[in-house]
């Protein structure tokens, strides 16, 4: 993108004061745009375990998901906006994953929510996918385990913050991420080795015996 | 109300059993015994093993082919009727030496008993890691036992539909609880990825399990081509 | 136990048959407001040629109403389901695996996760069974605490049950209400252990914590309150036309079947098998307490849910006793080879500084043997089976899932009803993902 001036935070002038008495507005195309996808987000949940009932908790009466705009789920990927993966992604559900975001239509947003999902969380062994972005872009990562809904929502504001600065010019944003012909992954397979690697104290953890 | 509703109270057959209550200060070994592991030794000999009571819970070691005549016998006869299957699993230990246990949890409903039966394998390179099903006497043993075999690679001769259930069909890395097994798996974590996203999510049903598999012949040409491929683009 | 159902006829459902079920033949309104059934259209002559190819319908593993990553392949013809094969396994996620890389107390955290509609209650499973595993007593107020827990995890687990199933069958208010009353018991947990949903309260011997001063008064209020909301979700759902027609008669268990396909928990005893672990294998004293065990009669969905709905009493009921006969005293048994001791002792006594020092750099280790616990989980039996062969982790650490022994008898459930049946089917097992595929 280089160097483009910030987006002015300001939707929109008005300027009354030429003495005509017509009240006009002017604004940029694209942040008229961005404020209103920000505004009315469809979240697609794709909710596997723990962390879809906090989802749920969040969407729920308490904490209502409705005052963000995101009151209408869309559980049809071809209707969604945002992807909410939130629980453990397994290998067996991996390639899943990859078709709903695939079936999702150009804009697109994803949220990575909670520890497994981020990055395979306490889940280090055979089975699990560390972290759904070896598979899909991810744009906001929720920690914890489970984030609390306060956790979720902030994650959603924050993803409506980066969706109101985007540029329709930028045209990097809106690129399809295409796998690898030749390893069929999305991203180098030495980089997901990388990613990985168990750390901390996970590491000492593995040993059978004592 | 139709006849099969009539109400199943659990310990309706021991009427003058001593009502049930938490049990306490269990010892290691020993203690009360199961009054059923009595009547299979008495009934099959040679089929029991040994029995053992570990932590008030009593444990009967089988012969591995008697075990569906012994379960069969448990859930028929009107003084045991195990009618009720907990559990079937597999248990290794670390030591290489150890044979495999094969074990059932089985319950009595009428009698409020509780009963855990085992079948070595033993590792000498002789025996078969194989085990009679009991899915002719308890319909709920279906994905006890496929569970069983999908971990384990235990087989359970008999079962009708003997395949993976919770890793798809072609895993290829192995059965994960078996000691051998790394925690990570075996593979790099790049390749585990690389097998698994290779997979066509729709392809996890074959033909054979569908009625529609007589009809195959007069499907149209284009769903033809579409289940052919489905149960053939593997994972 | 009761064994009687009573079904108040609402105005929307057109009476009882002489099964006593409701009806659900069409209705029709008369001009003076009464309403009369229709008789079932009779079948049609010609059925046989309107017989057409079979078709696939593949439901999940994403779809709103299969609660997680279930995946169903059905064989339809027309609407009717000729054939239903469940595929699992798309959340497992090795939990069994990793517990034998972990000390016993590093696995209670697992627990959480594996049933994660039930954490609490598994928590307190897990160190039942490890606890049998160390030939441990607990003290008796943990025994009370640990039946509190297992009650509230009882009551969220089957709130969230009957909120997702409303939605599933069409209604959306119950489950507002359903969630509210959850957030009320997640601010009970808060306070005791400091988390909502993964709670890890228990701990081998005892409790990761005593409860806080004013606790107690909390929870009297709920207990208070509760109830109410349960009446009113049973005003709007029990009698409901809708409600009705959409749960009654479908999913049909015979108690024999039940049994053989080894069901447990609402499942089962809607079949009419008063099979309750509390009840027929007491652990933590549930023998002392007084409670029913609710029986259905007819084993269908609408059994089901009245089931689950009067398991929600009995619970509270079971938390109000549990509540009055609080003792005072210390939560964590006084066995150091298990428990930490305190910390001022550690400090000062040698003995204590030697127990301290073997926990934290070996871990505990039990002696060599197994042990089977069995719960009664909001689910079903759900048994913690453990092995050690002497060292501080685990041999093995299986898991008997009640949902997954259940979700197996779906093919047989959901056989010649209608495609739109299988939801409401499906949604009454109350599956968990997580302890399905574990
Ligand atoms: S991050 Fe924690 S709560 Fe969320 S899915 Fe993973 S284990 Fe469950």
């Amino acid at each position: 993108m280089g160097l483009t001036a910030r987006p002015s935070d300001n939707l929109a002038r008005t300027d009354t004061a030429s003495g005509s008495g017509e009240s006009w507005v002017a604004t940029r195309l694209d942040l008229l745009v961005n404020w209103g996808r920000a505004g009315s987000l469809w979240p697609m949940p794709f909710g596997t375990a723990c962390c879809a009932i906090e989802f749920m908790a969040t969407a729920a009466s308490r904490f209502d998901l409705a005052r963000f705009g995101m009151e209408r789920m869309s559980f049809s990927p071809r209707q969604a906006d945002v992807l909410i993966c939130a629980g453990r992604v397994p290998f067996k559900l991996a390639p899943v994953l990859r078709r709903i975001w695939q079936q999702m239509p150009q804009p697109k947003w994803c949220i990575s929510m909670g520890a497994c999902a981020s990055s395979g969380g306490m889940f280090d062994n055979y089975a699990v996918v560390q972290g759904i972005d070896t598979i899909i872009p991810v744009d906001v990562y929720v920690p914890g385990c489970p984030p609390r809904p306060e956790g979720l929502l902030y994650g959603i504001l924050m993803l409506q913050e980066k969706v109101k600065r985007e540029r329709m010019s930028d045209a990097s944003l809106r690129n399809e991420m295409d796998p690898d012909p030749e390893s069929g992954l999305y991203i180098p397979p030495q980089a997901i080795d990388e990613l990985s690697e168990p750390f901390g104290n996970s590491v000492h953890q593995t040993r059978s015996g004592l | 109300m139709s006849a099969s509703f009539s109400v199943v109270i659990p310990g309706s057959a021991a009427p003058d059993a001593p009502a049930p209550a938490t049990p306490r200060h269990l010892p290691n070994r020993g203690g009360a015994v199961n009054p059923s592991a009595d009547a299979l030794r008495a009934r099959f000999q040679g089929g029991i093993l040994r029995v053992e009571v570990i932590w008030g819970e009593t444990s009967v070691y089988v012969e591995r082919l008697r075990l569906g005549e012994i379960v069969q016998w448990l859930h028929d006869d009107p003084s045991e009727r195990y009618d009720y299957l907990s559990d079937v699993t597999a248990v290794e230990y670390r030591d290489p030496e150890q044979p495999i246990e094969v074990v059932w949890h089985l319950r009595s409903l009428p009698y409020r008993r509780f009963l855990r039966l085992k079948v070595e394998l033993a590792r000498d390179g002789k025996t078969p890691l194989e085990v009679p099903t009991v899915w002719s006497i308890y319909k709920g043993a279906d994905w006890l036992e496929r569970e069983c075999y999908d971990m384990f690679g235990i087989r359970f001769v008999g079962h009708p539909d003997l395949r993976r259930i919770l890793m798809w069909e072609q895993y290829r890395e192995g059965f994960p609880l078996r000691k051998d097994f790394p925690l990570r798996g075996r593979f790099s974590r790049a390749e585990q990825l690389r097998q698994a996203l290779a997979a066509n999510p729709e392809a996890r049903y074959s033909m054979e399990e569908l009625t529609v598999a007589q009809a195959f012949e007069d499907l149209p040409e284009a769903m033809r081509k579409r289940l052919k491929g489905g149960e053939r683009t593997g994972e | 136990m009761s064994t009687k159902r009573t079904v108040d006829v609402a105005i929307g459902t057109s009476g009882l048959d002489e099964q006593g079920r409701p009806r659900r033949a069409p209705l029709t309104v008369n001009e003076g407001g009464t309403v009369t059934t229709l008789e079932p259209p009779p079948a049609l002559e010609d059925a046989l040629e309107l017989e057409g190819e079979h078709m696939l319908i593949n439901l999940g593993p994403q779809h709103p109403a299969t609660h997680g990553v279930l995946r169903l392949v059905l064989e339809l013809d027309g609407e009717t389901v000729v054939r239903c094969i469940p595929h699992i396994g798309y959340l497992h996620c090795g939990f069994e695996k990793i517990g034998e890389y972990r000390q016993y107390n590093q696995v209670i955290p697992w627990t959480d996760r594996e049933d994660y509609l039930n954490s609490i209650g598994n928590n307190v499973a897990f160190a039942l069974g490890a606890e049998r595993l160390f030939g441990i007593e607990i003290t008796p107020r943990c025994t009370v605490l640990r039946l509190i827990a297992m009650e509230l995890s009882r009551i969220i687990s089957h709130l969230v049950w009957l909120g997702t199933t409303c939605i599933d069958i069409g209604a959306f208010t119950p489950f507002l209400w359903a969630f509210e009353q959850r957030e009320r018991v997640y601010e009970l947990l808060e306070r005791w252990v400091g988390a909502r949903l993964t709670t890890s309260a228990t701990r081998v011997g005892g409790m990761a914590a005593d409860i806080p001063a004013g606790w107690m008064d909390q929870l009297q209020h709920f207990i208070k309150t509760f109830p109410k909301t349960v009446d009113e979700i049973d005003r709007v759902l029990t009698t409901n036309g809708i409600w009705v027609g959409r749960t009654v008669g479908l999913g049909v268990m015979s108690a024999d079947e039940a049994v053989n396909y080894g069901l447990s928990g609402p499942m089962l005893r809607a079949s009419g098998v008063a099979f309750d672990v509390r009840r027929d294998f007491p652990y933590l004293d549930y023998e002392t307490y007084d409670f029913e065990v609710p029986v259905g009669t007819h084993g269908d969905v609408y059994d089901r849910y009245l089931v689950r709905m009067e398991e929600l009493r009995q619970s509270t009921r079971i938390l109000a006793q549990a509540a009055a006969r609080l003792p005072d005293g210390p939560v964590d048994s006084d066995d150091h080879r298990v428990v930490l001791p305190p910390k001022s002792k550690a400090m000062s006594d040698m003995e204590s500084m030697i127990h301290h020092f073997k926990q934290v750099m070996e871990g505990p280790r039990p002696p060599l043997g197994e042990s089977y616990v069995a719960v009664e989980s909001p689910k079903g039996e759900k048994g913690y089976y453990m092995v050690s062969d002497g060292t501080a982790k685990p041999v093995r650490w299986r898991i008997r899932p009640p949902s997954f022994v259940n979700l197996s008898a779906i093919g047989k459930m959901v056989e010649g009803h209608l495609l739109s049946d299988v939801i409401a089917i499906n949604a009454s097992i109350d599956i968990v993902m997580g302890e399905i595929d574990r």
